[in-house]
């Protein structure tokens, strides 16, 4: 595993593009665009203001920089440095730019969701579409790039517009059956459209491509409900983590609950094995603190830790969440599946320095992570079974079926890793800190402990 | 005599002792008053019922008639034993009834204290009951109130809910409105405008013009849509058939095997079974029948589907049964196993393992021995060519070897025999040398004895250097012929030491001397056979890789020599 050197980026903005031949960072106000392997600058461009927001276009041919404060958005060429493009929405404000999955229009939502405008870079067009509702989630393009789900509130009732993104047509509008929805994800098939309710009320409704109502599934009533959703690559699984602590699996076919995970604060009865996060703190000889060992402090003090495998059964550290307040840390907030359907990590926001891995084929629980510190970030490899997270200290940690490592940064002054992104090669991975960044080059081997 | 007088007459005797003495009945009966005494007894026999004839014979005399004062003693002494017997029984039957109602007083007051003990138990449980009883009353109320609590909570949350939801509403649509007025405000302000400046236009990033928008434009999207729905639902549906096609195939199987396991009856089967097993025999027949004339029909039909399910719980059900059965009959075995005849009994079953385990081993020695025997006989007969090879080898090895040795042991004769030839040179020449010396000492003594003169000294000291002499010169040559001999033997050294001590040990030299020579043949043979013991060591090294039958000669060999070196009393 190597480390590169450390580069600032501001406001966490760094991408790889989707060929994966570039990385684009944004430092303040510039836009560095640099060869993934070697860390060349290729490229510098200046935008006007401080960059808000920052994407690649699917062709990695154009990089699109938002200035939320300004209200502009500046698309730059990788072909062309000299090519320019400025977008500026006016008084009405900015509140959201996105492209589209052609790579050629541009998605604006404006200040309080009054509509959103379509740039077209082609034609220099531009479109609106009124009444967009402001909720977690409340747009989705399908994998493949041919439709857009836009959720839309009229007259105090929910609807969901199809859009096929070559001409922006309006497929199909049709009302949920939701009284408030919060967000709607498509199947990567790009047949099923996954529309929730928000957390007063767990509802999920499955509509198909043609707006037709599949199917409801509502787990219990009164209680807060569905906190995160993530479909399955292969399309087969939905899951649906819950403020009750719980994640239910439901099936493409009866679109009915098939397993049920939950997050037990003690561990046991289970062929699971548990890695918990030890530090292993060096000796300081706190007496005699010479001149030299404190300027050597950085490495001094960090901390090296390393995974021990604990006997069941274990009991998890929970962390009970204040009654009073709305959206309160309890249950489970982040979902992912591996790329080959056969994992799914879990966090639960009450043992939040806990990732939980689940077997798919075998429906039960493969693996419990326990670090020291609540857990920031993590993400599947894209192309093989491995997850790696990241807890706000200087380590990165790696999972895989064959066991799992926590490696130090090595970095001069201490570099956090506060979100890590893969390459979509799933060879390297990018740290991100907080006004740092530094790329992680996996060797060809699997890591193991 | 009065009867009174004579009630007190025995009473006052009236202790009836088997050793009545004769003063006890002549007080009774005197010779004076035996009439009266007849009459008396006659008196008291017919009041006892007995027939009073007892009379005086002849009457007035004291003589009495014997036989019906026998007769009346005998059925007296009846009556007696009679009495006696009653007594006993009385007695017996007294004694019986005494401990019968002791044992019923013990039992009875057993029995008082356990039913007050009962009694006392059953308030108990009484009471705890009670308790119970309360505490149930107070859990159910409990109970019945949380119940209403929570329907309550539930009536308040739904009614909270209808409130905010109405008040969510009501503020969106306040909300709506101001977007409304916001969005016409700001759109409508021109001082602003919105636009995009590009340097110039890009085009599509599939290369191709864009279209106009026409309604069949709108179909061919709406057509899209449903071909990539329905190309979805198909890839489904196929992937579901093969599935489905699957699964059944393993039920079909499954049911083949239940049927296959079920149906050929196994011979440990028995008793009820058996008309099992028949019905069994009966409907697979039957399902087998209906199953290839199904075959031939579609299988996902709805109705095939059905009975093949069907078929197969019932099929899982007739097993379950068999194996429950015969979980049962185990059971009964191994409760009662000489019950059930039919059932082979675990012992006669263990007594089969025994003996056939028994007989495995023996085979198994058998087999052991005649491989032993076997290799043997292989070890020693090779075929005739490579036998005849081998031994042309060893014996060409031997050959050599005893050349070589022959060499040596000629050798070593030689040298033997010039040291030998240097002894007795050297033991002839001591020989005369001692003639010298004894001719010496003799005209010396000769000489002293003649010549007893103050001049002896001085003789005696120039035949002493001469004797010296003489020894000295026999020294270094033994020295040196014993430096001839391998240093092995420290015996010889000691023995050549000897020599030089003193006159008298001259004499035990020679002896010495002599005694080392006849060692010496033995020593140095002992020498030939050391050293040929280690040609043979050697040898036997070499031969090693050999097999076995040479080691066996070369042993044989050693076995020849050892025999000489046991002639040897030194080794």
């Amino acid at each position: 595993m190597n480390f590169s050197e450390v580069f600032k980026q501001s406001n966490q903005l760094c991408k790889v593009s989707p060929d994966g031949k570039y990385l684009a960072t944004c430092v303040q106000y510039r836009l560095v665009i640099r060869d993934v392997n070697t860390l060349q600058i290729l490229n510098l461009y200046t935008c006007l203001d401080q960059i808000s927001h920052m994407e690649w276009s699917s062709d990695s041919l154009f990089i699109l920089c938002a200035m939320y404060k300004r209200a502009l958005v500046q698309v730059w060429s990788l072909e062309q440095p000299d090519w320019h493009c400025k977008i500026d929405e006016g008084s009405i404000g900015l509140v959201s730019s996105r492209w589209s999955p052609d790579g050629r229009h541009i998605l604006n939502t404006t200040e309080f969701h009054l509509r959103i405008t379509v740039w077209s870079l082609c034609t220099k067009a531009v479109s609106y579409i009124k009444y967009p509702k402001a909720c977690q989630k409340g747009l989705d393009f399908s994998r493949d790039g041919c439709y857009m789900a836009l959720a839309e509130r009229r007259d105090c009732k929910d609807y969901v517009s199809i859009f096929v993104c070559d001409d922006w047509h309006l497929l199909r509008h049709f009302e949920t059956e939701t009284q408030d929805l919060s967000g709607l994800e498509w199947s990567p098939n790009g047949c099923v459209l996954a529309v929730w309710e928000s957390c007063l009320e767990y509802k999920m409704s499955l509509y198909s491509l043609d707006g037709r109502l599949l199917s409801t599934y509502s787990a219990y009533e009164w209680s807060l409900g569905i906190k995160s959703v993530s479909w399955s690559p292969s399309s087969q699984f939905l899951a649906i983590g819950s403020f009750d602590e719980k994640v239910r699996i439901l099936n493409h076919i009866t679109w009915k609950k098939i397993a049920q995970f939950e997050h037990p604060a003690i561990i046991d009865n289970t062929k699971a094995t548990v890695y918990k996060e030890i530090e292993k703190r060096p000796a300081v000889s706190s007496d005699e603190m010479s001149l030299h060992d404190i300027t050597v402090a950085s490495s001094l003090f960090s901390t090296q830790s390393k995974y021990d495998i604990s006997p069941l059964p274990v009991q998890i550290p929970v962390v009970k969440p204040d009654p009073d307040r709305a959206n309160p840390k309890i249950g489970v907030s982040a979902l992912a599946f591996s790329s080959d359907s056969r994992y799914i990590a879990t966090k639960n926001d009450n043992m939040a320095t806990a990732v939980w891995v689940w077997d798919m084929q075998k429906l039960r629980l493969e693996a419990v992570l326990e670090q020291t510190s609540t857990i920031r970030c993590f993400q599947w490899d894209p192309r093989r079974p491995r997850l790696a997270l990241c807890t706000g200290n200087s380590k990165l940690y790696l999972w895989s079926p064959g066991g799992c490592v926590s490696v130090q940064v090595p970095a001069e002054g201490g570099f956090q890793v506060h979100s890590l992104n893969w390459h979509c090669s799933g060879d390297s991975l990018i740290l991100i800190g907080k006004d740092q960044l530094c790329l992680c080059y996996m060797d060809a081997d699997q890591n193991n402990e | 005599m009065s009867p009174s007088r004579h009630n007190n007459l025995m009473s006052a005797y009236s202790l009836p002792s088997s050793k009545s003495s004769y003063s006890v009945i002549s007080a009774f009966c005197t010779e004076d008053n035996i009439p009266q005494c007849i009459s008396y007894i006659n008196q008291e026999l017919g009041s006892l019922g007995l027939a009073a004839h007892i009379q005086a014979d002849p009457p007035g005399r004291a003589s009495l008639n014997a036989a019906p004062a026998l007769n009346a003693m005998y059925e007296l002494l009846q009556i007696h034993r009679r009495s006696m017997n009653n007594v006993e029984e009385l007695e017996k039957e007294q004694l019986k009834k005494t401990s019968t109602l002791e044992h019923m007083q013990t039992s009875n007051s057993r029995l008082k204290d356990q039913l007050e003990l009962s009694i006392r138990e059953k308030s108990g449980l009484h009471e705890t009951e009670r308790q119970l009883q309360l505490k149930l009353k107070t859990l159910q109320s409990c109970l019945k109130t949380e119940k209403d609590e929570v329907q309550k909570l539930q009536s308040i949350i739904a009614s909270r809910a209808s409130q905010y939801s109405h008040d969510a509403k009501r503020k969106e649509r306040e909300a709506a409105k101001l977007k409304e007025r916001l969005s016409q405000l700001l759109v409508d302000r021109k001082d602003k405008k919105l636009a995009i400046e590009m340097l110039n236009s890009v085009g599509r990033s599939d290369g191709k013009r864009s279209h106009w928008k026409t309604a069949k434009a709108t179909a061919s999207r709406e057509a899209e849509m449903y071909k990539s729905l329905l190309s979805d639902y198909e890839a489904s549906q196929r992937a579901l058939m093969l599935e489905n096609a699957e699964l059944q195939k393993v039920l079909q199987q499954m049911k083949k095997e239940m049927m296959h396991i079920l149906s050929p009856c196994p011979p440990l089967n028995r008793g009820g079974s058996a008309e099992e097993s028949q019905e069994l025999g009966d409907s697979d027949r039957e399902e087998r029948s209906a199953e290839t004339s199904r075959e031939t029909l579609d299988q996902s039909c709805e109705h095939a589907r059905e009975q093949l399910t069907n078929s197969i719980r019932q099929q899982w059900r007739k097993l379950r049964n068999h194996v429950q059965k015969l979980d049962n009959q185990a059971s009964l075995v191994q409760n009662q196993p000489p019950s059930n005849a039919e059932v082979i009994p675990l012992e006669t079953h263990e007594h089969e393992v025994e003996r056939m385990r028994l007989e495995v081993q023996q085979c198994k020695e058998f087999i052991h021995a005649q491989q032993q025997l076997l290799q043997q006989q292989l070890n020693t007969s090779f075929d005739d060519e490579t036998a005849a090879l081998l031994n042309g080898c060893y014996t060409l090895e031997e050959k050599e070897r005893l050349k070589e040795e022959w060499r040596l042991f000629d050798e070593q004769k030689r040298n033997f025999e010039k040291e030998r030839k240097n002894f007795t040179e050297a033991a002839i020449r001591l020989g005369r040398e001692k003639r010298a010396f004894e001719e010496d000492r003799a005209a010396w003594l000769k000489h002293q004895f003649l010549s007893m003169t103050p001049f002896a000294d001085r003789m005696r000291s120039s035949s002493s250097d001469g004797q010296s002499a003489l020894s000295v010169k026999s020294e270094p040559e033994i020295r040196t012929s014993s430096s001839k001999a391998p240093p092995v033997k420290s015996s010889a050294y000691t023995t050549f030491s000897t020599p030089k001590s003193s006159k008298s040990a001259a004499v035990p030299s020679t002896i010495d001397v002599c005694r080392t020579l006849r060692l010496i043949p033995d020593y140095s043979s002992s020498r030939h056979s050391n050293q040929r013991r280690w040609q043979e060591s050697s040898a036997t090294e070499d031969e090693e890789s050999w097999l076995k039958s040479k080691s066996k000669v070369c042993s044989s060999d050693l076995s020849i020599f050892s025999l000489d070196e046991d002639k040897n009393p030194l080794t």
